[in-house]
């Protein structure tokens, strides 16, 4: 998969609380929540982010709260992946499991300003920065992540682990 | 002879029917207790509908569903939320369904109800879930897929962390607690300081320490980034079972000569009480040096700070005295246990004459909810775990964390003080 698009830059320990704030969580559709995505540290951004677009930001980004709906309202605001030079715990398994791309390469996040064109192989992780011509590569996942990415996230793995499970249980 | 493991280590390893793991190993742990509130659950239930062959839960008797942010429900979407998880609970015989009145927040809820013990496995759809390693159990949050999966399954996978052992040296100061020891612990490490780590939390400190404080240290553990905070179990965490009704768990101490990543010492003995300042729960600075910083409201309660131990030394501090004029206080008992156990003492007496807010349990202004929202400029000392930008309310509202004695303190002062700070004031007045 190929993510293009233009890259909107932030700093460190972006939270859950501005990417979606609490006054919001009790939205569950995508779109309506898309459209308050991060507005508590960048008002403009839900104006300016096309479809497709991605975000760059430093480390820690996603700390915080649990809320599932952070990764959902990126996505709902049309957010392709997210380039950071670390992500926090529960945001990067939310991610991996709502399928929003996340990469981390921190050489990427130096080499790419705001307002850069970037794209993005998702399969490889190759990060192309198409301003300046210049080429990064992101950290490969656990093999165990990429096999949970490639069988369709987390709820198609549940999935196969019941009916072995139930097949244990027929033989046992 | 398996090799040398921590007590996190050990824990994961007997749950992933291993003889021993290392961290970054990527295991699948059974799970002894999956837990959701109403804002968690909403989404886990509705994840839980998509998976195929999966029409009951696992197990009931290992799930507790808990409403607790917007309780009692603030409005008709948050209603619709908690209608969603009671319906659920109704249908899959989920029989630790804590219904407000007899429930409260979730981390306060489960323990003073036996739910969680030592050597335990406990995920929850709720970052502060890390509260458990007060008790000695592997806990952690997660979002709501991995709650739907676990639903299905009892079990979830995660990378095992490599642990950061904190030693808490020398005695602590009057008026100093447990919070003030985790907001330096927290200074110390940075805000990503343990991210994908296993606090510890050891030395002569903690082994005086009630289980009330482990609790409210263990709770912010996720504000270092980390997966999940864990503290040794002793006589504090028996006695404290053995009250609750707890039975059948297993202890797990860490190997002497186990592995860890890094060994922070924390001198106590030069710790006063501290205050976090926006927008990040490291920015923390001593309460006696911030006099300048006016307030508006109060906040004494949560899930960091909203057991019987806290709602005590606020009292203390609040007994015969009034709030500032320009001050709202809100206390809010962690649960309903805690709430009547405030009127059983006198504490509700103490709060309402002092001239505060008693609410019912709920979370309410933390996560600007309700109960409290702020305002655009207003400034808020709170007993809350998390300051970020908006937290509490509007963008440009402030929140400062505290422990319950400088809350109480400060809403009385009118701007951050601590009870030195009250008692000097007094003496000039
Ligand atoms: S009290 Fe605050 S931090 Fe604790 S569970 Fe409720 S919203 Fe979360």
């Amino acid at each position: 998969m190929i993510l293009s698009g233009t890259a909107h830059k932030y700093g460190k320990n972006v939270d859950t609380d501005v990417i979606i704030p609490g006054r919001y969580c009790n939205l569950i559709d995508p779109v309506e929540l898309g459209r308050h995505a991060l507005e508590d540290l960048d008002a403009n951004f839900v104006k300016k982010a096309k479809p497709g677009d991605l975000i760059v930001a430093d480390t820690n980004f996603g700390c915080g709260s649990s809320r599932e709906v952070a990764a959902v309202a990126l996505k709902g605001a049309g957010v392709a992946g997210v380039v950071a030079k670390s992500f926090a715990r529960i945001f990067y398994r939310n991610c991996i499991n709502t399928g929003l791309p996340i990469f981390e390469c921190p050489q990427g996040v130096d080499g790419i300003n705001d307002g850069d064109k970037i794209t993005v192989d998702a399969d490889n992780g190759t990060i192309r920065n198409e301003t300046t011509g210049k080429e990064f590569r992101a950290t490969q996942f656990p093999p165990f992540m990429q096999e949970l990415i490639a069988r369709g996230g987390l709820l198609r793995y549940v999935e196969e682990r019941l009916k072995e499970k139930a097949s244990a249980g027929e033989r046992a | 002879m398996p090799r040398p493991m921590t007590q996190t280590e050990k824990i994961l390893a007997a749950h992933a029917g291993k003889a021993s793991v290392s961290p970054g190993d990527i295991i699948s742990i059974n799970l002894d207790l999956v837990m959701a509130n109403e804002l968690s659950a909403a989404v886990a239930i509705t994840e839980f509908r998509k998976i195929k062959g999966a029409t009951k839960v696992w197990d009931p008797a290992k799930i507790a569903l808990v409403p607790s942010h917007f309780t009692p429900n603030k409005d008709i979407a948050t209603a619709t939320l908690s209608k969603m998880m009671r319906d659920f609970a109704t249908e899959q015989h989920i029989e630790n369904y804590f219904e407000i009145g007899r429930g409260g927040i979730e981390h306060v809820v489960l323990p003073e109800n036996g739910m969680v013990g030592p050597g335990e496995t406990i995920i929850g759809g709720d970052s502060h879930t890390t509260t458990y390693g007060g008790i000695g159990a592997f806990a952690t949050g997660v979002g709501s897929t991995d709650i739907a999966a676990a639903f299905a399954l009892g079990e979830m996978w995660l990378r095992v962390p490599a642990t950061t052992k904190i030693v808490y040296e020398g005695s602590l100061q009057p008026y100093v607690s447990a919070k003030d020891l985790i907001l330096r612990t927290i200074a110390e490490l940075g805000v990503d300081g343990a991210i994908y780590g296993a606090l510890e939390y050891t030395g002569p400190v903690v082994r005086d320490l009630p289980i009330s404080g482990r609790f409210t240290m263990a709770n912010m553990a996720i504000e270092a980034g980390a997966k999940n905070g864990i503290f040794p179990v002793d006589a504090v965490t028996e006695a404290y079972c053995a009250a609750v009704g707890k039975k059948n768990y297993t202890v797990y101490h860490s190997d002497r000569d186990a592995a860890y990543e890094r060994t922070v010492v924390i001198d106590c003995t030069s710790v006063e009480p501290q205050v976090a300042l926006p927008w990040l729960p490291e920015n923390t600075r001593n309460a006696s040096e911030l006099s300048d910083i006016d307030i508006q409201q109060a906040v004494i309660g949560t899930c960091t700070n909203g057991r019987i131990e806290d709602m005590r030394q606020a009292a203390e501090i609040l007994k015969g005295q009034k709030v500032h004029p320009s001050v709202r206080a809100i206390v809010i008992p962690g649960s309903q246990k805690v709430y009547s156990q405030c009127l059983k003492e006198g504490l509700a007496e103490i709060f309402i004459d002092a001239g505060c807010v008693l609410s019912t349990p709920t979370c309410g202004p933390c996560v600007g909810g309700h109960m409290g929202v702020l305002a655009d400029g207003e400034r808020c000392i709170s007993t809350t775990n998390r300051n970020f930008r908006g937290r509490m309310g509007h963008v440009k509202s402030e929140v400062y964390l505290t422990g319950p004695y400088v809350a109480a303190a400060s809403a009385i002062l009118g701007h951050i003080g601590g009870p030195q700070q009250l008692e000097a004031a007094k003496v000039v007045a």
